[in-house]
């Protein structure tokens, strides 16, 4: 990934950084141009907080490029309280333990190193 | 707008093609659907594929087709819809036809993946998601259908060994086959016993990575009539999308895209689920079948599995479901899937299927599906008489 492109994201992966529609006041993230409940453009920032609900999870054993050293690692859907819903990985845990259901809570950890680059970003653990 | 046919249909066998690269199976798969039409004068070239850029560092790939085909001057693209870029390919094709841009279109699908390690073929596929807050995240696109697969058991109490069966049936099929990847039997042991790729997922409910190209020939209806013996219509041909990320959804058991599509194709053929004869679904996954016979009608949410189990999608089954393997015994060249999907209802619905024929097969059905749910095609085709 470019560093622009990366520091582009940073808000989001690095504070959960969503956006409140001011017309419905729907909570989206990643904040979007148009509201897909009221067709609203106007938003303001509001940062997430991290807390929520592991819905489904799986174990990936076979990684995409750029995490061959990371398998065996649990990604999951977790919805946040403020009822968004967010991809990422399960960590601190053993993943043999997890269940659908668990708390969970946002943090800070490095994602991968792509060519000395290390990209950092929002996982979950058990809270 | 114009009635739209099939006047034409060819492919490759799906498999490791080390001698031929993407244009020799694009045009290999062209060539026989060209002289099945005897048909040579086209108007326009659509070629399916989603990898080609990545994979083989090629695009362009509509003029490349269409100047290798000899077919100086046509109109030439590319379409791209991830998994579905081959049912998206024949969707524009009729478009072109019954709008009368086109009187004569080829539409080839074609993927070439065996060159490329497994974990690039990975990522490759992994383009089809959201990059920044997927595919970042380590995110496998067999990851996200697992997630599918996990909702889904723990939605309907639904056994991993009752999805098995799915690939089972699938390989039953393509041993009759002579254009299938996988042409052995399996067993629900079997199934169990691979090894998990992303959990639940074994490795045996997963399409395999495979070269293979496909195509038909599509004509007014009218002029179709004259030009061919055995003329296919397209009754309906239509296309839905949802919200990009499969996370972002209310319901990860049902794909929203599927219904809609399907909904939108049997209004515009003017039937229902029950007049279906012959069936193709994405069963990139296995859990993805037994989604799909109950996104369109063919089975209560969550009891796909009882008419599995009771031969409902076996030749003389309830619904003949891919009488030809699917994805996962036909094979999965991901941009060529959803043009073989047609190619073999064609095939049914001339009386040309051999021994998986279903018996006085009249109307066809293929479900393309691109992302986790996300882009799906419907094609509904009819018998002419
Ligand atoms: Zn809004």
């Amino acid at each position: 990934m470019s560093a622009s492109g990366y520091l582009r994201e940073a808000p989001r992966r690095y504070r959960l950084e969503g956006a409140a529609c001011k017309g419905c006041g729907a909570i989206h993230f990643p904040p979007r141009a148009v509201c897909d409940r009221c067709g609203g453009r106007d938003f303001e920032a509001r940062e997430l907080s991290g807390e929520g609900e592991l819905l489904a999870y799986t174990i990936i054993r076979h990684p995409p490029k750029g995490f061959e050293g990371q398998a065996p690692y649990a990604i999951g859907i977790v919805q946040l309280k403020e009822g968004v819903r967010v991809l990422a990985q399960i960590t601190d845990c053993d993943p043999a333990e997890l269940r659908e259901g668990a708390k969970v809570e946002a943090v800070m950890r490095r994602i991968r190193e792509d060519g000395g680059f290390i990209e950092y970003g929002y996982k979950f653990r058990p809270a | 707008m114009r009635k739209t046919a099939i006047v034409g249909v060819g492919c490759t066998k799906v498999g490791e093609h080390w001698d031929k690269g993407l244009r020799d199976l694009a045009v290999e798969a062209s060539l026989r659907a060209m002289d099945d039409a005897k048909l040579y004068d086209v108007d326009y070239v659509l070629v399916g594929n989603m990898m080609s850029g990545y994979l083989q560092n090629q695009e362009h790939l509509g003029a490349l087709v269409a100047d290798s085909l000899g077919l100086r001057g046509a109109g030439a693209a590319k379409i791209e819809a991830a998994c579905a870029s081959g049912g998206m390919a024949v969707h524009i094709g009729c478009q072109l036809v019954a709008s009368g841009s086109a009187d004569s279109v080829l539409v080839v699908g074609v993927e070439k993946m065996t060159d490329a390690t497994t974990p690039e073929v990975t990522k490759a596929l992994a383009m089809a998601e959201d990059q920044e807050y997927s595919a970042y995240m380590g995110a496998s696109f067999v990851g996200l259908n697992a997630l599918v697969a996990r909702a889904y058991m723990r939605a309907y109490g639904v056994k991993q060994e009752d999805i098995a069966l799915f690939p089972v049936i699938c390989h039953k099929h393509a041993l009759n086959n002579e254009f299938a990847q996988f042409r052995f039997p399996i067993t629900v042991e079997a199934v169990m016993n691979s090894p998990i790729v992303a959990d639940p997922l074994h490795l045996l409910e997963c399409a395999g990575i495979g070269d293979g190209a496909a195509a038909v020939l599509l004509m007014p209806l009218e002029e179709a009539r004259g030009a061919s013996d055995s003329p296919v219509e397209v009754l309906a041909s239509t296309v839905s999308t949802d919200k990009f990320s499969l996370h972002q959804r209310d319901d990860f058991t049902s794909f929203r895209a599927t219904r809609a599509s399907a909904e939108a194709a049997f209004k515009k053929a003017g039937l229902r689920a029950e007049d279906i004869d012959v069936l193709e679904v994405h069963d990139a996954f296995a859990v993805l079948g037994l989604i799909a016979l109950e996104d369109l009608g063919f089975a209560e949410r969550g009891k796909a599995a009882d008419l599995i189990r009771e031969g409902g999608i076996e030749i003389g089954g309830e619904i003949p479901t891919n009488t030809f393997g699917g994805l996962k015994a036909r094979g999965h060249p991901v941009g060529a899937t959803g043009v073989y999907q047609i190619v073999e209802l064609v095939r049914q619905l001339r009386g040309e299927a051999g021994k998986n024929q279903v018996p006085g097969a009249e109307r066809g059905y293929a479900q393309n599906i691109g992302g986790v749910g996300t882009t799906i095609t419907a094609h509904i085709l009819g018998r002419v008489d």
